[in-house]
């Protein structure tokens, strides 16, 4: 009898060769550069241009651009970066009043938003201002660090008073001279360019200090010493210092200023020639003509 | 000849360019099997043209990473008979190489088993232009061996020369450079069918891949089997395949003569197929686990199970003796020892100063087999194995695959051939650019 259990179904056994394709195929995927197109290439191409896709929309492009300006922002605003505060160091009332002039920020500020540099350089482009140096510190602090220009004479000029630091500078106008009586006043054209000078000649003034008015630059080139009595001393243009050093000891050794004197004029060192009021003049020939009577 | 001659330069060319890209397989398109090795060779330095074998035989400039064998399907005494199928079987073979190399490969060495392998021995004499022998002279006289007719359908597989002789010294392997005024060369030709060689370029090409070389199997086979002295002194190696037997006579390291019968294991397993009245595949079986040819009182009593699935109980319940499985094994395999015999003798075996033979191939393995072929064919007998080479999976060593290793020896250091060597101006037919270009090249 014929076996009852169906031995096999009627289709062959598998074939085990691979098909044409499949055999292509599997050589294609050995062929290095194509695998290596196959593994990177294709993955990247499909990843970007999935991205291009969605980024094509106006929209998704707004998207990505208020979230990372939001994320920005937050992380800017945080409170560790938050400026509350500014300091001013190394400055009178009256400049750290124009510093909190020229920089006009309103606190709280975020230190991501402070542009430092720029705002040194504002903070140094004003006149009494020598130097700046601008920093946050720990604690939301903007710590503004001057140092001040000092000023060393008071420059009267055409458009009223000004102050001098030593190396010249304009640092701020005062209404009267008797805002900085202490200071040497000096005026004159060229006055600012020979400051030093000037400042030698107050210094070596000693006891005739008190009585100076000032000193006036006289055509860019020389010194006039003026007292609070209308004296004049004229200075000649080399070494003037030395020449009111001379006048001072004179002044001290033979009162000369105290007599009726106008100008005393140092311009030729070796000869010191004194102009004397109209007055004293009369006033000495009528003495001459008295003692040769 | 001339397109013979072209086709095979071609090839030889291609096998250059498989060198250049370090990875080239072997396939032997054989009857029972058909195997794939993936050789890759570590660089083109190592094949200077040294003389002679290399350190390590020449296996120490590749290295196997991919083999693979499947069944064959197709082919019958070593040709291919349906296209198709033997296609099939080489994509299925290949792609498993490939799968375990995990490199694509484009370059592929052939060899094949039938054809009606004939071998010629031919022999040229030439007059040496100047006093040395130069690279030219050696081309003059393989071109001016007169080649006999080799027969409507045939082609030339080898034709290496295998000596050469300057005046009245002979056995010089390589003249160049000599002094002397005749030069004579002694060459063997192969020639197989063409139809055969035909086809299987047809099927190779239809998997995609580039043909770089084929070689008979015989010689393959010897190539990786015979040892080194067997291979100088003389020897004869005796492929026994699953539809053809091939006999390849080594000398002096070149083959000397080659021939083919055409019965296999193949048809011991149908002998058993219709002797015991079981399918092929189940034939097959008995064959390899219990085949022998030497009975013994032992094997009276070893009793081996015929299944098979007819229904019929009785039928399928049938044993038989293993003495009656030698019974029917014997005379087969006797008669494919004396078709040997038969073909050494006619090659004038006997005249050699070592007969030693080697029994390789998968028929090979048959136990007892050397006992038997010894009374065939002469006490030196010995069954071979392949030499070893690198990178080669265990399962792959066997006698069986004698001639996939020798084809990748052959690989390796290939022999000269005739279209090595320049062919001779005058050879060159009239009128042609070529012609002159050589006659330029000569005279100036």
């Amino acid at each position: 009898m014929r076996s009852l259990n169906l031995r096999k179904s009627a289709t062959p056994r598998h074939d085990p060769a691979p098909s044409r394709w499949g055999y292509r195929y599997q050589r294609l995927m050995l062929t290095p550069g194509f695998r290596r197109m196959v593994r990177v290439g294709v993955p990247l191409v499909i990843v970007g241009g999935l991205i291009a896709g969605w980024a094509a929309r106006d929209s998704n492009r707004q998207m990505v651009a208020d979230a990372y300006s939001d994320m920005k922002s937050q992380i800017q605003q945080r409170d560790e970066f938050m400026v509350k505060l500014m300091a001013v160091d190394g400055a009178d009332d009256t400049l750290s009043g124009d510093i909190r002039t020229v920089l006009p920020i309103e606190f709280p500020v975020s230190s991501f938003d402070l542009d430092l540099e720029e705002m040194r350089l504002t903070v140094a482009a004003l006149p009494a201002v020598a130097d700046a140096a601008l920093r946050v510190r720990p604690g939301g602090i903007l710590q503004v660090n001057v140092s001040q220009r000092q000023p060393v004479a008071v420059f009267r000029s055409a458009d009223g008073l000004k102050l001098l630091d030593a190396q010249g500078v304009l640092v701020q106008s005062i209404v009267a001279r008797s805002d900085r009586a202490d200071l040497p006043l000096i005026t004159g054209d060229g006055a600012r360019d020979a400051l030093a000078e000037g400042l030698a000649i107050y210094r070596a003034a000693g006891p005739m200090a008190d009585k100076m008015r000032g000193v006036v630059r006289m055509g860019e080139r020389r010194w006039d010493v003026i007292l609070d009595s209308g004296q004049r001393i004229l200075l000649p243009s080399v070494d003037p210092v030395v020449a009111f050093e001379r006048v001072v000891a004179m002044a001290q050794a033979q009162e000369l200023l105290e007599r009726d004197v106008a100008v005393v004029d140092m311009r030729h060192p070796a000869r010191p020639t004194i102009r004397m009021n109209q007055q004293a003049v009369a006033n000495l020939r009528q003495t001459g003509v008295t003692q040769e009577q | 000849m001339r397109d013979l001659y072209q086709s095979q330069r071609a090839q030889r060319s291609m096998r250059q360019a498989a060198m250049q890209r370090g990875v080239i397989a072997i396939l032997d398109v054989g009857s029972s099997k058909i195997a794939c090795l993936v050789l890759r060779f570590d660089g083109p330095e190592h094949f200077g043209d040294g003389d002679g074998v290399g350190s390590m035989a020449g296996q120490s400039s590749f290295r196997v990473i991919g083999a693979a064998t499947t069944r064959s399907r197709g082919v019958r005494f070593g040709e291919i008979d349906a296209m198709a199928e033997t296609e099939r079987a080489i994509r299925t073979a290949v792609q498993a190489a490939q799968k375990m190399a995990n490199v694509r490969v484009d370059h592929v060495i052939a060899c094949l088993s039938g054809g009606r392998p004939r071998s010629y021995g031919l022999d040229g004499q030439v007059d040496v232009q100047g006093t040395v022998v130069s690279e030219g002279d050696i081309g003059r006289v393989l071109a001016e061996c007169d080649v006999p007719d080799i027969g409507v359908g045939r082609e030339v597989l080898h034709a290496q020369p295998i000596n050469f002789a300057l005046d009245h010294r002979s056995g010089l392997s390589d003249p160049r450079g000599q002094i002397g005024q005749t030069l004579t060369t002694d060459m063997h030709m192969m020639t197989i069918e063409d139809s055969v060689i035909e086809n299987l370029l047809y099927c190779i090409k239809r998997c995609d891949l580039e043909l770089a070389g084929v070689a008979s199997s015989a010689y393959a086979a010897g190539i990786s089997s015979l040892v080194e002295d067997e291979q100088e002194l003389g020897a004869a190696c005796i492929d026994m395949g699953g539809g053809s037997t091939g006999i390849s006579i080594f000398m002096r390291k070149h083959m000397i003569y080659s021939d083919a019968v055409r019965m296999g294991g193949d048809h011991v397993t149908s002998d058993i197929s219709m002797g015991l009245q079981v399918a092929p595949a189940m034939a097959e079986r008995i064959k390899t686990f219990y085949g022998g040819v030497l009975a013994t009182g032992m094997d009276d009593r070893e009793m081996i199970e015929v299944g098979s699935d007819t229904g019929d109980w009785e039928h399928d319940r049938r044993t038989v003796s293993r003495a009656e499985l030698i019974g029917i094994m014997r005379p087969r395999v006797e008669e494919i020892l004396e078709e040997v015999r038969v073909r050494l003798d006619a090659a004038g075996f006997e005249h050699l100063p070592s007969q030693q033979i080697v029994l390789t191939g998968g028929g090979s393995q048959i136990p007892g087999l050397d006992g038997l072929a010894s009374k065939i064919l002469g006490q030196q007998v010995r069954i071979g194995r392949p030499l070893r080479v690198q990178g080669l999976p265990q399962a792959a060593t066997g006698a069986a695959f004698s001639a996939a290793v020798g084809l990748s020896l052959f690989a390796a250091h290939p022999k000269d051939e005739w279209w090595d060597f320049d062919i001779p101006a005058e050879k060159y037919p009239a009128r042609s650019l070529k012609r002159a270009v050589r006659w330029f090249r000569e005279n100036w």
